[in-house]
C-alpha cells in the first residue's frame, strides 16, 4: 500500500464540562501519515497542544481494535465517519487526502450528555441491561454444556445481534435519537437462544420499559442506525424486538 | 516472611475436592454484613463481583472505563480452553493440566494449575447459560478448534470474538447483581491505594475520573483484578488505559510481586508502521491453524511474496519444529520469527516481519467444498473462490480488521506479522487462594501470577480469569470471610484512611507542580524503548544491567521535567495517564532486575547466555526451579524464593521438534 502525508484543517467540538456551553475550534495539522488511525492523528495533534501550553482534546478511546466500544466521535456528520462497518479507532488516514477538512463532534443525543469534549456519559446503556439484559443463572447452576443442543442457524443469528458494541453510534445516528437497535441487539440474541425463553416476556417489556424511561426517541423507520452501526448490527433485530414486545404484551401472564 | 503458598494435603486429583469439604463457610445472614471491593471488571473481577453479588456480600466494583463492559478482556480473539473432550480425541484433565504446566516450562505452581484443568468445564457449563454465543456444529453441539502448544482440540470459541463474548456474558451477570443491590458499580474510577488497617486490607482510596476527587472506600476484602502490565512496553496489544497501578500501589503496600520478567510476546501481529504508532494489534493465534508462516530464502529478495515460488520459501516453523510445525507455543514462535529478521530476511519495507499466508489453506478448504458439491470439473477460479468463503467464515473479522489497518487484502496477499507484547504471566503472588501476602488483600486474573508459569498458552487467559473469578475465589474468600463475621464495617474516618488518602492527594500534587517540558506520552514511549530493546524478546546480564540504570535515570527525569496540562479537579486524562506511568517506570526497573537474576532460559524470558548450541532456551532446574517473589521495602526490592516441587508433571526438555 502507497502511503503520503497530508496536511489537514480540523474542527473539533470543546466544551470544558457539562455545564459549560461548547464551541467548535479551529486546528491545523501538518505532516499526517496516511498509516495513521484518526486517533493516533489526535494524538499528535494532543501533543502539541500539550507543548503550547493548552488543554488537549478529551475523547474516549480504550482497545483500539473496533471492539471495546470506548471510542465515540462523529466526524462530518457520521457515527465514527466515513468507512462502513468501522469504529472511527479502526478509520485510518488513508482515508483522506491533502487540504481536507474535517469536522469532529461528540455523539449527539440528549440522554448521553458530554463529559467534556469529545467524552459523553453513556450510563444509559448499562441501566437498559440492568433492567433485564442478561439470563438469570447463578454460577453454579449450569448443566452440561452440550446437554443443550442449539439450532446452528439461530445461533449464528444470535451471535450476530450479540456482536454488538454498545459504543451508542446508533443513537447518535437517528434523528430521533432511537437506542432501537442497542436493545434489540440484546433482546434477540436471548430472544433467539434456548436459555432465554424462561425470561422472554419480562426481559422484553422491561428493557423497553427503560429505553423509554431514559428518554431515548422511538424508531422511525430510516435505519441510519444499521447504515451507521460499526458491526453491522441488522434493522431485523427492531422487528424482532417489536414482535416479541407485543407478544409480551399480549401475554396473560405479565 | 516466609512464602507459604497453602497448598491442600492429599493427591494432586484430591486438593481441591478436600479443601472445598472443609473450608470455613459464611452464613447467608453474615454474608450480607461483609463488604468486598473488586478492582477491575474484566473477566476475573466481572464474574468475581457477580459471583459473590450472588452469594450475598455486598460488592463495590471499580473499573476505569465508562463501562464494565469495556474492560480490555473484549478483546481477546481465539477461544477458551476446557477439557471437555467434547471431540474424543484422548483430552482429559490430566493433559490439560500436563500441557499447562509444560507449556509454562514448569515455572508454575502444580496444585494451582490442577485445579484450573478441573474448573475448566464448568466455565464453558455457565458460559453457555448466560446465552454466550460460542461457535455450534450443525447437529447444535459446541464445536472446538486447536491452539498453540498443544494437539487436542480443546478450544471453544465465538468467531473471532471470544472475550467480547464472554465478557459481555460475565457483565450481563454483574449487571443483574447490579439491579439486584448486591453490586454498586463505579465506573469512571481509578483506583490510587490500598488502606491497611492492622496489617490488613481495609479499603481502597480511589479517584473519580470526571471531577478529579478521591473518595475513600472501604471493604472487608479487597480483590484485585486489574489485568495485565504489558503496556509498560509503550507499545503492546493492550489497551490503550491497561495499567499497573493497582497491582504496583499493592505491592508497595506489602503484597510480594512475583516473577514480573516472565512477559509474553506474542507471534502474529501486525507490524509497527511508524513513531505515531500508539498500540499494537494482535491477530489471534487460531490463524496459525490454517495459516503457514514463511520468509524468503534469499536474503535480497526483491519480488513480491505471491511471485515467490515455493522453492524459494523458508518455511522456518515447519523446518524446525516438524511435530508442531506452525503451532509451536507463542515463546517459541515469536523468538524464531526474530532470529529470521535479525538475519536478515524479514519482509516488508522495515523488514521487520514475516508472511502468514493462506493460499494452501484457501485451496485446500475450496477442494474440499468441490468434493462436497460434486463439482469434480470446477476450475481453479471457483476452488479458490469457495475456499476463500470457508476461510472468511472462520476469521471473516480477523481478516477485515487486518485490512482496514494496512490496506492490503489478506485474502489475496499473505498477511505481514511480527511479534508484539501481549500477556504478562507475572503478578501478585497469590498463595493457593489468591490471597496475596497482605492478609484481605487478592489477587485475580492476569493481575496474579499463579497458573502460566514462564509462557502462557494460547486460549488460556480467559480460562484462567474466568476461573479465578466463578469458581476459585466463591470458596477461598469464605475462609478469611468467616473470621471476619465479627468485624463491623469501619467508617471511612478512620485516621489510616485520612493518611493513605493525604498520600495520594500529595502525590498527584507533586505530578502537577514539577511543570516540566516533556509530555507523559513521551517518556513512556522512552521507557518502552528501553523495555524493548533490552528487556524484550531476548536478553543479557550487559543490556538488563545498562536498563536498570537507564530506567533509574529516565525516572528521574520524569519526575523533575513531566508537563501535565489542566488541572486535579477536572477529567484530566493526561494526569491519569502520569500516575500510570510513573508507576510503570518503577515497576519496568525491576522487571530488569528480576530478568538479570533469572540467568536461564524458560519460556518467554530468553537469556542469551543460557541457550543451546541450536539456539533454543535452555532451562536449569537446578538453580532455578522456584517462584521470584519480590518484596518491596523502602524503594529496595528483595527476593523470596518459593521452591517449586513437581510431584506429577516431571519437568522435561520442552521440545516441539
Amino acid at each position: 500500500m502507497e502511503h503520503y502525508s497530508m496536511n489537514l484543517t480540523l474542527k473539533v467540538w470543546r466544551q470544558k464540562s457539562h455545564e459549560n456551553k461548547g464551541r467548535f475550534e479551529t486546528y491545523d495539522v501538518k505532516d499526517i501519515s496516511s498509516e495513521m488511525s484518526f486517533l493516533e492523528m489526535f494524538d499528535v495533534l494532543n501533543e502539541r497542544l500539550i507543548h503550547e501550553g493548552k488543554d488537549p482534546i478529551a475523547f474516549d478511546h480504550d482497545c483500539r481494535e473496533g471492539i471495546c466500544g470506548s471510542c465515540s466521535m462523529y466526524v462530518d456528520g457520521r457515527a465514527h465517519g466515513p468507512w462502513q462497518n468501522n469504529t472511527v479507532c479502526q478509520l485510518h488516514m488513508r482515508a483522506y487526502k491533502e487540504g481536507d477538512t474535517i469536522v469532529v463532534e461528540p455523539w449527539r443525543s440528549t440522554v448521553f450528555p458530554v463529559i467534556k469534549d469529545l467524552v459523553v456519559d453513556r450510563k444509559a446503556f448499562d441501566r437498559i441491561i440492568q433492567a433485564g439484559g442478561f439470563i438469570s443463572v447463578n454460577t453454579g447452576n449450569a448443566v452440561d454444556a452440550n446437554s443443550l443442543p442449539v439450532d446452528r442457524a439461530k445461533s449464528e443469528e444470535a451471535f450476530n445481534a450479540a456482536a454488538c458494541i454498545g459504543c451508542g453510534a446508533c443513537v447518535a445516528a437517528c434523528p430521533n435519537g432511537s437506542a432501537m437497535l442497542f436493545v434489540s441487539a440484546k433482546v434477540s440474541q436471548l430472544a433467539l437462544l434456548p436459555q432465554g425463553d424462561p425470561e422472554r416476556n419480562s426481559r422484553v417489556l422491561n428493557m423497553v420499559g427503560q429505553m423509554d424511561k431514559e428518554g431515548f426517541g422511538n424508531c422511525g423507520n430510516i435505519y441510519n442506525c444499521e447504515a451507521e452501526c460499526p458491526k453491522g448490527i441488522s434493522v431485523e433485530n427492531i422487528a424482532r424486538m417489536n414482535r416479541e414486545y407485543l407478544g409480551a404484551s399480549l401475554s396473560s401472564e405479565i | 516472611m516466609a512464602l507459604d503458598a497453602k497448598t491442600p494435603e492429599g493427591d494432586l486429583e484430591q486438593k481441591w475436592t478436600n479443601y472445598k469439604d472443609h473450608v470455613a463457610l459464611v452464613s447467608p445472614a453474615n454474608k450480607r454484613k461483609l463488604e468486598v471491593i473488586v478492582v477491575g471488571t474484566g473477566l476475573a473481577g466481572a464474574s468475581a463481583a457477580a459471583t459473590l453479588g450472588e452469594l450475598g456480600y455486598k460488592v463495590k466494583a471499580f473499573c476505569f472505563q465508562d463501562s464494565p463492559r469495556r474492560a480490555h478482556s473484549i478483546a481477546a480473539q481465539g477461544g477458551i480452553n476446557a477439557a471437555k473432550n467434547y471431540q474424543n480425541d484422548g483430552d482429559s484433565i490430566f493433559r490439560l493440566f500436563y500441557e499447562t504446566v509444560k507449556g509454562g516450562d514448569y515455572r508454575s505452581r502444580e496444585s494451582n494449575v490442577y485445579r484450573l484443568a478441573q474448573v475448566s468445564g464448568n466455565i464453558i457449563d455457565q458460559c453457555v447459560a448466560q446465552g454466550v454465543p460460542f461457535a455450534r456444529e450443525y447437529g447444535g453441539l459446541l464445536s472446538n478448534r486447536s491452539f498453540g502448544g498443544t494437539q487436542v482440540q480443546r478450544t471453544f470459541y465465538a468467531a473471532g470474538q471470544t472475550g467480547q463474548q464472554l465478557l459481555l456474558g460475565a457483565y450481563s451477570a454483574l449487571e443483574r447483581q447490579v439491579s439486584l443491590g448486591n453490586v454498586t458499580m463505579y465506573a469512571r474510577h481509578e483506583m490510587h491505594d490500598i488502606v491497611k488497617i492492622d496489617g490488613k486490607a481495609r479499603g481502597i482510596i480511589a479517584r473519580n475520573l470526571i471531577t478529579g476527587k478521591l473518595e475513600r472506600y472501604f471493604g472487608h476484602a479487597v480483590l484485585i483484578c486489574s489485568g495485565g502490565y504489558g503496556n509498560v512496553f509503550y507499545l503492546s496489544t493492550n489497551a490503550m488505559g491497561s495499567n499497573v497501578t493497582a497491582a504496583w500501589k499493592s505491592h508497595k503496600q506489602g503484597a510480594y510481586f512475583a516473577n514480573p520478567c516472565f512477559t509474553q510476546i506474542h507471534p502474529t501481529c501486525i507490524p509497527v508502521t511508524g513513531d505515531h504508532q500508539s498500540k499494537l494489534t494482535l491477530m489471534s493465534e487460531s490463524l496459525r491453524n490454517d495459516g503457514r508462516i514463511w520468509v524468503p530464502k534469499n536474503i535480497d529478495e526483491k519480488r513480491k511474496a505471491i511471485d515467490i515460488p515455493q522453492e524459494d520459501r523458508d518455511y522456518y516453523l515447519e523446518r524446525r519444529y516438524p511435530a508442531f510445525g506452525n503451532l509451536v507455543p507463542r515463546d517459541v514462535a515469536s523468538r524464531a520469527a526474530k532470529e529470521r529478521c535479525d538475519a536478515g530476511y524479514g519482509v516488508g519495507t522495515t523488514k521487520m516481519a514475516v508472511y502468514l499466508d493462506f493460499a494452501d489453506a484457501i485451496k485446500r478448504y475450496g477442494k474440499v467444498e468441490i468434493g462436497k458439491r460434486g463439482m469434480a470439473d470446477a476450475s481453479d477460479e471457483s476452488v479458490i473462490q469457495l475456499g476463500k468463503e470457508v476461510i472468511k467464515e472462520k476469521y471473516g473479522n480477523l481478516f477485515e480488521m487486518y485490512e482496514k489497518i494496512t490496506g492490503e487484502n489478506p485474502y489475496d496477499v499473505p498477511m505481514r506479522i511480527y511479534p508484539a507484547v501481549h500477556y504478562t504471566m507475572g503478578g501478585l503472588w497469590v498463595d493457593y487462594e489468591l490471597m496475596t501476602t497482605v492478609p484481605g488483600l487478592y489477587s485475580l486474573g492476569e493481575a496474579n501470577f499463579s497458573d502460566h508459569g514462564a509462557n502462557r498458552l494460547g486460549a488460556s487467559a480467559l480460562m484462567q480469569g474466568l476461573a479465578d473469578g466463578y469458581f476459585v475465589i466463591p470458596y477461598t474468600l469464605g475462609n478469611y470471610m468467616a473470621g471476619e463475621i465479627r468485624t463491623e464495617a469501619i467508617a471511612t474516618t478512620h485516621p489510616a484512611f485520612d493518611a493513605t488518602e493525604n498520600e495520594c492527594s500529595a502525590r498527584i500534587e507533586k505530578l502537577m507542580n514539577v511543570q516540566g517540558n516533556e509530555t507523559v506520552e513521551s517518556f513512556h514511549k522512552r521507557l518502552g524503548k528501553i523495555m524493548w530493546e533490552k528487556c524484550g524478546m531476548a536478553r543479557n546480564e550487559k543490556g538488563l544491567s545498562e536498563a536498570i540504570e537507564e530506567i533509574k535515570s529516565l525516572r528521574k527525569e520524569f519526575w523533575e521535567n513531566v508537563k501535565i496540562p489542566g488541572g486535579i479537579f477536572e477529567m484530566n486524562p493526561e494526569l491519569d495517564k502520569a500516575g500510570r506511568v510513573a508507576d510503570f517506570l518503577e515497576l519496568g526497573q525491576l522487571m530488569c532486575l528480576d530478568a538479570l537474576e533469572r540467568k536461564e532460559s524458560c519460556g518467554g524470558h530468553f537469556r542469551e547466555e543460557s541457550q543451546t548450541a541450536e539456539g533454543e532456551a535452555l532451562r536449569n532446574d537446578n538453580a532455578f526451579s522456584y517462584v521470584a517473589a519480590w518484596e518491596y521495602n523502602n524503594g529496595l526490592e528483595e527476593m523470596h524464593k518459593e521452591k517449586l516441587h513437581f510431584d506429577v508433571a516431571k519437568p522435561s526438555l520442552r521440545s516441539y521438534k
